[in-house]
């Protein structure tokens, strides 16, 4: 009897053992705010996310075949200990290897000091934007394929100097992102030579805004900047400063920029600007033709999403492991040239020249380029309202 | 030129929004202080009876426009009053029967009905949220104004704007209309009188003959159409959502206090004296002062009191101050 139960315990070991040198299944995390403020735009990049998963497994070339299995989570975007104790369980009891995420700044900060870094786990946010999260301390595991704020901030001054502009009022939400890349932009603007007349909050939600605009009528300046949210104050700010005739243009960071700001206001903010993350690379419209309508690519953030699920495998695949100290240093020597350009959909052979021993460089969907210790170097689309309605300028 | 200017901007910025403000604060306070007068408790309820009965104008509008009906350059909104009405005179009739009389009936201490106020201000806003939802709703419509800022501009050749909605003016006529009524009604009429003698000395009300059952009613309708009225002023002034409603009870709260609980024209007094210090307090002055001072005086700073963050507490404070120095209020009414 005791032989028995030892012979099917070795054969079982051995098993296991067997299917493992095989081929190895590798979990990676998708920590995504499935419930709350930004619940609309998660799914989208949650599929992003598993399209680059899935197109890694199909090619059978990572880690000797490995096949590459997403597990979801919900960060909820606003509650800490909610994110934290997703990302706990995502490491400790279901063995990722990584994860893509997570979505907010506040959570995302949450789980890399607590969760991530004492689990020496990579993690790779596709829309955490806070500057904040450039300072933390993060031992080399944190990366992130949306561009800090503190960039956006630069190219906003850039964009309103160019114009001409160099006396202006700001207006932010009163939160992480708002109060974020209202600094940035007033430590930015001021270095080049520009006035920021008053740099006020507004609160999101409420019934009237003739009070906040008042005292931005009354400090006065060429343009309006809001960094607000369109379908919430923003525009209650847009339409009071309109209604009091205290402002007529505006300039919009990409809280602003959507098809409500076009719709309720045209062409009454004729001339206005604005700058959001974007690019003209091929990348974004070789994705689109990849997901054909299987959920929506354009979504805001689902191409960094498939990106920085694309940069973990890779990164594995440049390292020869799934573990992330090995492959951890791995992820920007992939992002970054020199090597081989790397477009959506051509995953495979970028693990086939990982294979081969060459280099590449990802290029991905958003122009992927890792700057600063690991954030993207940020491309932005400059647009203006136009015959009332959003028209590019350039790419910066 | 520079005075004009500077007093078109104090006009645009201050003054206009200002007494509209105030207008709809003191319809909404004449509400509570009525309550207070005549049934003796503060109806937290007030705020959620104010958009119980504006969602009902808000349904009505929309149906008058798929309907086709409107009122040309008025909002359609004014047409349907007497609906909202209507439907929130039902919700606290029904209230009172169901909940206030069994108290009433025991005679219980005011403090126990501002509790069972408190509890039907949830249920009221479970009820709201579950009709309409807790999103903004927006149901103004017709001439957005009776002058825009661009156009006041080109006729005077000024360099500020005066902007004046259609809804700020409609606010201000609604609510002397209203308040006119109210007062003759009180004054004049033999129910009014019963009212203010069932408010004065209830025991001796009820020795003369007075029906308390009738006054209650009639004190409910009237709490209905202010309540109404005040909110949908609100609403189309700057746009209905659920919870803004329920943020407006304290300004309006700080309005009857200030004015004096129970005393009407206190109430209308509180509501303009809390909107001019919130808008006053938070508005940066610097514009307005450029323009009315000599040169050499021009402030550099933004003269402003109060970061806007703060208009909440702007109410608060002057709550504070009446209630320490002053507990019956500038025009006499009852010590809360």
């Amino acid at each position: 009897m005791k032989k028995l139960l030892l012979a099917s315990v070795a054969s079982l070991a051995a098993g296991t053992a067997f299917a493992g040198g095989h081929a190895e299944e590798i979990k990676l995390g998708i920590i995504l705010g499935f419930t709350g403020p930004i619940e609309s735009l998660t799914p989208s990049m949650a599929d992003g996310a598993e399209l680059a998963m899935k197109e890694v497994t199909d090619s059978g070339l990572l880690l000797g075949g490995a096949k590459v299995v997403p597990v979801r989570g919900d960060s909820t975007c606003i509650d800490a200990a909610a994110a934290t104790a997703v990302a706990e369980r995502q490491i400790t009891s279901d063995g990722v290897k990584g994860i893509v995420g997570a979505d907010c700044s506040g959570v995302t900060g949450a789980i890399l000091s607590n969760v991530a870094v004492p689990n020496g786990m990579v993690m790779i946010s596709p829309s955490a934007t806070s500057p904040a999260l450039s300072s933390d301390a993060d031992e080399g595991l944190f990366f992130r394929t949306a561009p800090s704020d503190a960039r956006q901030g630069v190219v906003m001054a850039e964009v309103l100097l160019e114009q001409g502009i160099s006396e202006v009022a700001v207006t932010y939400t009163n939160n992480d992102y708002g109060k974020g890349l209202a600094d940035s932009f007033a430590a930015a603007y001021e270095a080049m030579g520009g006035t920021i007349t008053i740099n006020t909050a507004h609160e999101d939600g409420k019934a009237d805004y003739s009070a906040e605009v008042g005292a931005l009528a009354s400090a006065g300046g060429d343009r309006l900047v809001v960094a607000g949210y369109v379908d919430q104050g923003g525009a209650g700010i847009i339409r009071a400063a309109l209604d009091s005739g205290a402002f007529d243009t505006f300039h919009f960071p990409d809280g602003m920029i959507g098809q409500a700001l076009q719709d309720n206001f045209g062409d009454e903010i004729e001339g206005s600007s604005g700058q959001h993350p974007g690019t003209d690379s091929d990348g974004a419209a070789i994705f689109v033709d990849m997901v054909a309508g299987a959920f929506d690519a354009t979504s805001p953030f689902t191409p960094e999403s498939y990106d920085a699920a694309a940069l973990i495998l890779l990164a594995m695949a440049a390292a020869g492991s799934s573990d992330p100290a090995d492959y951890k240093s791995k992820i920007e020597m992939v992002a970054n040239a020199p090597g081989e350009p790397i477009l959506p959909g051509e995953l495979a052979k970028a693990l086939q020249i990982l294979a081969d021993g060459g280099d590449i460089d990802y290029i991905g969907a958003t122009a992927v380029e890792l700057v600063n210790g690991g954030e993207s170097a940020g491309n932005y689309r400059q647009i203006e309202i136009k015959d009332g309605a959003i028209s590019t300028v350039k790419y910066r | 030129m520079d005075v004009l200017n500077g007093l078109v901007a104090l006009a645009n910025f201050v003054l206009v929004p200002a007494i509209a403000y105030g207008s709809q604060l003191a319809l909404g306070a004449l509400g509570v202080t009525l309550v207070y007068g005549i049934l003796r408790f503060s109806n937290f309820a007030h705020g959620d009876s104010m958009a119980f009965g504006t969602l009902v104008v808000v349904l009505f509008t929309a149906l008058f426009q798929s309907m086709g009906i409107s009122l040309g350059p008025l909002p359609t909104a004014l047409l349907a009053i007497p609906f909202g009405i209507a439907g929130a005179a039902l919700l606290i009739l029904g209230t009172d029967r169901l909940v206030y009389r069994f108290y009433r009936a025991q005679r219980v201490k005011p403090v126990i009905l501002v509790i069972v106020s408190i509890g039907v201000m949830f249920v009221y806003e479970g009820l709201i949220r579950f009709i309409i939802g807790t999103g903004e709703q927006r149901f103004a419509d017709g001439e957005r104004f009776i002058i825009s800022a661009r156009e006041f501009k080109q006729m005077t050749g000024l360099r500020e704007g005066l902007a004046l909605k259609t809804t700020q003016g409609l606010t201000v006529v609604t609510a002397v209309i209203v308040v006119a009524l109210l007062f003759w009604f009180l004054n004049r009429t033999r129910t009014g009188k019963s009212m203010r003698a069932f408010s004065d000395n209830e025991d001796l009300a009820l020795l003369s003959g007075i029906n308390p059952e009738r006054v209650v009613m009639v004190t409910w309708l009237i709490v209905a159409a202010l309540a109404t009225v005040a909110g949908v002023l609100y609403g189309l002034d700057k746009s209905f959502k659920p919870f803004v409603y329920f943020q407006l009870l304290l300004p309006i709260f700080a309005s009857a206090i200030v004015g004096g609980l129970g005393n009407p024209l206190g109430a209308i007094a509180g509501g303009f004296v809390v909107a001019f210090s919130e808008v006053g307090i938070t508005y940066a002055w610097k514009k307005v002062l450029v323009y009315l001072m000599p040169e050499p005086l021009e402030p550099s700073g933004l003269v402003q009191l109060l970061s806007t963050d703060y208009k909440f507490a702007v109410s608060f404070v002057i709550l504070l101050i009446v209630l320490l120095f002053r507990p019956t209020g500038l025009f006499k009414g009852k010590a809360v």
